[in-house]
């Protein structure tokens, strides 16, 4: 069982859907025992990432712990952006800090919120992006983004470059949303419910 | 890693076409859960199955799909619901759905069976603090306020502001309720020149544009698409960043496959091959 963790972050049907349209079982969740008892864990996320703030207050040690125990986790825009240290758009709300960085603003030189399709160049070796080339369409809507690190997986160009995915051990993260980028983004799911 | 051609530094993906794509996006016009497509609001023909049709526009290559609700009567609207889970269950693009959404909870409810955004229109006008709940409750990204506007003759300044299905005028200014529903949390406008709508004209390219460049969150064009010069256009003088259109893709007038192949040799980016 896939647990999708719901802290109050928005809609996350599609989510549930595109995973249960490739046979996972998905459930959608705030309960840590649900958490605890799943297979893997998919953290979706939309808007202000003081959004996260529901999460470290009631939910942080649960999912903490199911990264810890090598569970596959994935987090899906700002559910990605949590994995950093944290973001200037809520500086008051920590993000996990398992990647370094902090998460910020577009520069005025492009318009904002980035929102529609972009491609991704992909670093050879990805396991999440595996079967995905680089010049793939993704579907992208944010404000925000992450600095491009060493566990950058793929990035996309766009006042720069930044993070479109990230994967270290079994923690894996993506700025944009593969339940609604087509073929590329059902393919990267289904190679995340393959770990 | 000095082999590592992925670098921090550099700065361009090298890809031929490193810009954010235009979008297509095919609008479905349901009617008591049938697609139809009005002329100028109006003689509306029946063009199938919603979900049907939705799925088969994504698959050929549809960018996102928007399904408007214009059912007039109550008991044709209960289906809305039904329509939209089953257009969203094979459906992996951007899915908004408009029509008679008045309240955030009608807003939840369209969010629950599947759509990703949602459009507002008249409820916006009536009540601009729905915007913000909205937003607030589900992130500004699933806000697109449609604007529907007429100007005849006038200059864009002068563009007002229809709503009740282009047939209540508001005194309203589409330039400044524009500005307004960004400052309200909308994340997108989707602005409809009743001028053009169904005739086939072009896009008022100068509205749109107008818009655009009062506006930092994107702009969908819609009404009066004919031809593929008519988008390239769109999307060069008018700015916009995205362009919607109905009938020129439910009765294969232009295969939005084709669309893209003669945006893209204009030199417009468009994602493709789909």
């Amino acid at each position: 069982m896939i647990a999708i963790v719901d802290y109050g972050a928005g809609n996350i049907s599609s989510v549930k859907k595109a995973l249960e349209h490739l046979g996972a079982n998905a459930q959608v969740t705030s309960d840590p025992a649900v958490i605890a008892a799943a297979q893997k864990v998919v953290m979706p996320g939309v808007g202000h990432f003081s959004r996260c703030q529901l999460l470290n207050d009631h939910l942080r040690a649960p999912v903490l712990d199911a990264i810890t125990s090598r569970k596959p986790f994935l987090g899906i825009c700002v559910g990605m952006q949590w994995l950093f240290a944290g973001s200037t758009e809520a500086p008051e709300t920590p993000g996990a800090a398992l990647f370094s960085g902090e998460c910020s603003r577009f520069p005025a030189s492009v318009k904002s919120p980035h929102v529609g399709w972009n491609q991704i160049e992909v670093r050879p070796g990805s396991r999440l992006l595996k079967g995905v080339n680089s010049g793939a369409f993704v579907y992208y809507t944010h404000s925000y983004r992450a600095p491009v690190i060493a566990e950058t997986t793929a990035c996309t160009n766009y006042g720069g470059p930044f993070s479109a995915a990230v994967e270290r051990d079994n923690v894996f993260g993506v700025q944009f949303h593969p339940e609604k980028s087509a073929e590329a983004g059902l393919k990267i799911l289904e190679n995340f419910c393959a770990f | 890693m000095p082999s590592d051609p992925f670098h921090p530094t550099k700065t361009s993906l090298g890809l031929g076409i490193p810009l954010l794509a235009k979008r297509i996006i095919a609008c479905l016009d349901v009617d008591a859960g049938r697609v139809v497509k009005g002329v100028r609001f109006q003689q509306l023909r029946d063009a199938g199955d919603p979900a049907e049709l939705a799925v088969a526009h994504a698959r050929a290559g549809a960018d996102e799909i928007v399904l408007l609700d214009i059912t007039a009567t109550n008991e044709g609207r209960k289906t809305l619901a039904e329509t939209v889970r089953r257009a969203a269950r094979d459906l992996f693009v951007p899915f908004t759905v408009g029509g008679g959404i008045r309240t955030l909870q009608d807003a939840a409810q369209v969010f629950d069976a599947g759509a990703d955004k949602v459009s507002i229109n008249s409820a916006a006008v009536a009540n601009p603090a729905l915007i913000g709940e909205i937003a607030g409750r589900f992130g500004s990204q699933a806000v697109i306020v449609a604007i529907d506007s007429r100007r005849g003759t006038g200059s864009v300044e002068t563009a007002e502001v229809f709503v009740s299905g282009g047939q209540a005028a508001t005194g309203r200014k589409a330039l400044e309720w524009a500005r307004e529903a960004e400052e309200r949390g909308a994340g997108e406008i989707l602005l409809t020149s009743m001028d053009r709508d169904g005739t086939g004209l072009g896009f008022d390219c100068e509205l749109t544009s107008a818009v655009a460049s009062s506006v930092s969150m994107p702009v969908i064009a819609s009404g009066g698409a004919g031809n593929a010069q008519h988008f390239v256009e769109v999307f060069s003088a008018g700015h916009a960043d995205a362009a919607l259109a109905a009938s020129i893709f439910h009765f294969a007038t232009h295969g939005i496959g084709e669309l893209k192949q003669m945006l893209l040799r204009a030199g417009i980016p468009m994602r493709w091959p789909c």
